[in-house]
């Protein structure tokens, strides 16, 4: 099934501004339904989905398997371990069982840059990215911007600046890719170890130093530290990091404008991100969980066939979507 | 064996500054006769009526799998897939299982090269004793099974020592020893050219600077030691620039340069096909002009396919997991014509030059000339005939081309090894007007 966003979610890069536009609005009307007692709409009745987490995950697996069934869908997790994968099977003959037993859509997240194509490529389900090794993950990229365009109205000409492993992150690249289709300024803050030699291409504003970038900024998104790249010789430790390179209370102080801060979690505190600065008036990291549920709402309404406009209906308890779907 | 007269040909023989419609008449494994040749007694006749007729192509790089990985190629299938790319001569890297790095080994090839009755086949063996990058081969006892040149190829040498001694170690058998140029520690983990694209895809890099920093490093080597070292797979625009300076202070290196990075750059990597990944990866499109630059002009000094098939199904699987390799016997005079022919950078003298004479020459090896007396191996071609790409079709047992469903221009359409006929295309003249 085709609908206004092709058959897959893969990532932002192929997504045009206004289809961006769709999704944040889309997943408007699907904000409310998560405020209610009885947290569902039947707007995919009937649809199976699979869950495919070839990576750990618990915030990203349960935001999808909420909105999921929040719309009524039918769901199923597969983890790696504990699966046929754990046995040696291939992606490829996995997408082939996953299609054989007739499934609606399948969302994955695997380790591998480019797995949620490769999968996408080879079976008619539609397939939503969950994130792709150090490529994309769309839906964390859109709750982003959501959850800035909340605060902001029109991203257009608003600074963001992503702070941390632009290297080794595919939020980055999502956020990235979204916001400067939406027209804001888009800014990375980082070591140079931990940021693409080819950064300057992005389009974005470069900051090797995060005062400079905190000077500059109207939100902060921080990314999260793998302590993995200490070990692989990137960084010489999480202390150091802190001291050079994290969001402190203090350095925030510096400047006499409110500074928005998002986190795609999970946090590490003190070391990219500091308590006060995480729990401080001015982050939005819960409120970017909250959205999280209603954007992947609406990307799987919409992939399903959903149109835009009936969202507000579909909630309103007719399986529009459904309907569209034959 | 039954002489044969190729009639009517474009003679194309840059050992004898030849560029001319003309005859060509083999006996006995030999040229026998250039030039206008009316009839020959009792000769297979050969119509090469709007073909070219040059000395035999010869890939000094190629991956047949034997022994090993029988299932993805052998010799005798290698050697028929040159034939039918209009290779009259391959050279086998020792990257087989086990090693080619004893005279035991190398015998092996040799004899199954003889069976196949196709290109001819030799080998080359490996610098360390399984490739391992330690202890010296034994060069000497190689040399004498028949082995033209030594390698590591696919495993780097790291060690620079190691390499100082085999460039040493090799100036008593006069043969070139071949390095695949690859800092392990710059590349490690990358499974494309680090650029904009692999930022992008989110695929770690390999940066130009893992090439060119082993690059110089051999080139001084070479003048240390005054060893003949042979480049392998050149691909970016830095090494250019560096064997170009090697070149002008007169010390003994070699380089090759593919097919593919002679016309595929990063781009193609775009959409995750591993049938793109190789390594060297494929590069920008800077690096392709200035290796086309160096083809033409010598500083790259030859055109090698680096022939590397995989069974389907190791390709069929994330970019990053797959194996590293193109096939290329059968598209690589078609890539060349197509892309530096008839995109004017090349002439058909120096295709010629760069496929089948500075080969023979380097490598020491019969062929590269069609003068009275050479070893009759010849490649007729039409430089003409656009062809779709259906690896379906290959005589290798490899599928992994990234030319798949392309339009290229020029074939092979008739390949002679030692007078032999060993490949004749169905849909050429040479093939249909054949035998008088």
């Amino acid at each position: 099934m085709t609908g206004t966003l092709g058959k897959d979610l893969l990532g932002l890069e192929s997504l045009t501004g206004e289809q961006i536009r769709l999704i944040l609005d889309t997943a408007e009307p699907f904000k409310e339904i998560s405020e209610r007692a009885i947290k569902k709409v039947p707007a995919l009745r009937g649809s199976t989905i699979v869950n495919l987490f070839f990576e750990n995950s618990t915030r990203t697996r349960i935001s999808f398997e909420f909105a999921e069934k929040r719309l009524s869908a039918d769901t199923v997790n597969v983890s790696a371990s504990g699966s046929s994968v754990s046995k040696g099977e291939t992606l490829v003959d996995t997408a082939r069982n996953l299609e054989a037993m007739r499934i609606d859509m399948v969302v994955i997240r695997h380790s591998a840059s480019g797995a949620a194509k490769f999968l996408a490529d080879r079976i008619e389900s539609n397939v939503i990215n969950a994130g792709d090794g150090t490529h994309e993950h769309p839906t964390q990229g859109l709750l982003d911007i959501l959850t800035l365009r909340d605060r902001f109205g029109d991203l257009k000409g608003r600074r963001v600046c992503i702070c941390g492993d632009i290297l080794h992150s595919r939020v980055a690249r999502s956020n990235i890719w979204g916001l400067t289709k939406l027209g804001a300024e888009v800014a990375v803050c980082g070591p140079r170890s931990l940021l693409p030699n080819a950064i300057d291409d992005f389009g974005v504003r470069v900051f090797e130093r995060v005062e400079e970038a905190i000077e500059w900024a109207e939100a902060l998104n921080v990314l999260r530290l793998q302590f993995e790249r200490m070990t692989a010789g990137y960084i010489p430790s999480a202390r150091e990091y802190n001291r050079v390179f994290g969001i402190t209370r203090e350095r925030l102080d510096r400047v006499k404008r409110d500074i928005l801060i998002l986190h795609p979690g999970p946090m590490n505190r003190g070391v990219e991100i500091d308590s006060d600065v995480a729990d401080g008036p001015h982050s939005v990291i819960l409120a970017q969980v909250t959205n999280g549920v209603a954007i992947r709402m609406a990307v799987l309404y919409l992939l399903a066939g959903g149109k835009p406009e009936l969202a507000e209906a579909a909630k309103g308890g007719g399986a529009r979507g459904r309907e569209d779907r034959e | 064996m039954k002489p044969v007269l190729l009639k009517g040909g474009t003679l194309v023989d840059p050992s004898q500054q030849l560029n001319e419609i003309a005859d060509v008449f083999i006996k006995d494994g030999e040229i026998a006769g250039v030039g206008r040749i009316e009839s020959a007694e009792g000769a297979d006749v050969i119509d090469c009526d709007g073909l070219i007729v040059s000395p035999g192509f010869i890939d000094v790089h190629c991956h047949l799998r034997e022994p090993g990985r029988e299932d993805v190629e052998t010799i005798a299938t290698g050697a028929r897939a040159a034939a039918a790319g209009g290779f009259t001569a391959v050279c086998a890297m020792p990257n087989t299982d086990p090693v080619t790095d004893n005279q035991a080994a190398v015998g092996f090839i040799v004899r199954q090269g003889q069976r196949a009755k196709a290109a001819r086949v030799y080998p080359i063996g490996a610098i360390s004793v399984g490739q391992e990058g330690k202890v010296l081969a034994e060069f000497g006892e190689m040399f004498g099974a028949g082995a033209v040149a030594v390698s590591d190829d696919g495993k780097p040498v790291a060690s620079a020592q190691l390499m100082r001694t085999a460039l040493e170690y090799a100036r008593t058998f006069r043969i070139p020893v071949i390095d695949h140029c690859e800092e392990p520690t710059l590349s490690a983990g990358g499974s494309m050219n680090e650029g904009i694209v692999s930022a992008q895809l989110g695929l770690k890099g390999i940066p130009a600077e893992a090439e060119e920093i082993m690059v110089i490093r051999d080139i001084l080597l070479a003048r240390l030691t005054g060893g003949h070292v042979h480049l392998a797979h050149m691909s970016t625009k830095g090494s250019v620039e560096l064997i170009r300076w090697g070149k002008e202070r007169g010390i003994n290196v070699t380089a090759e340069v593919c097919p593919h990075h002679l016309s595929l750059t990063e781009e193609r990597v775009r959409d995750y096909d591993t049938n793109a990944k190789m390594n060297p990866p494929l590069r920008t499109q800077k690096d392709v002009e200035a290796l086309r630059g160096a083809v033409k002009d010598g500083t790259i000094d030859l055109i090698a396919t680096d022939h590397a098939p995989h069974h389907y199904d190791e390709k069929e699987r994330e970019f990053a997991d797959a194996p590293n390799g193109i096939v290329g016997l059968e598209t690589a005079l078609a890539v060349v014509i197509t892309n530096l022919v008839e995109a004017g950078h090349l002439t058909y003298s120096d295709l010629v030059e760069r496929m089948a004479c500075t080969p023979a020459r380097l490598f020491n090896l019969p062929g590269g000339s069609l003068k009275r007396g050479a070893a009759a191996d010849v490649t007729i071609f039409d430089p003409r005939v656009h062809w779709r790409v259906d690896p379906a079709k290959f005589a290798s047992k490899g599928r992994n081309s990234p030319y798949n469903g392309m339009t290229l221009a020029g074939r092979a359409a008739c390949t002679i090894v030692a007078g032999s006929v060993v490949f004749r295309s169905e849909s050429s003249s040479a093939a249909g007007k054949g035998r008088g």
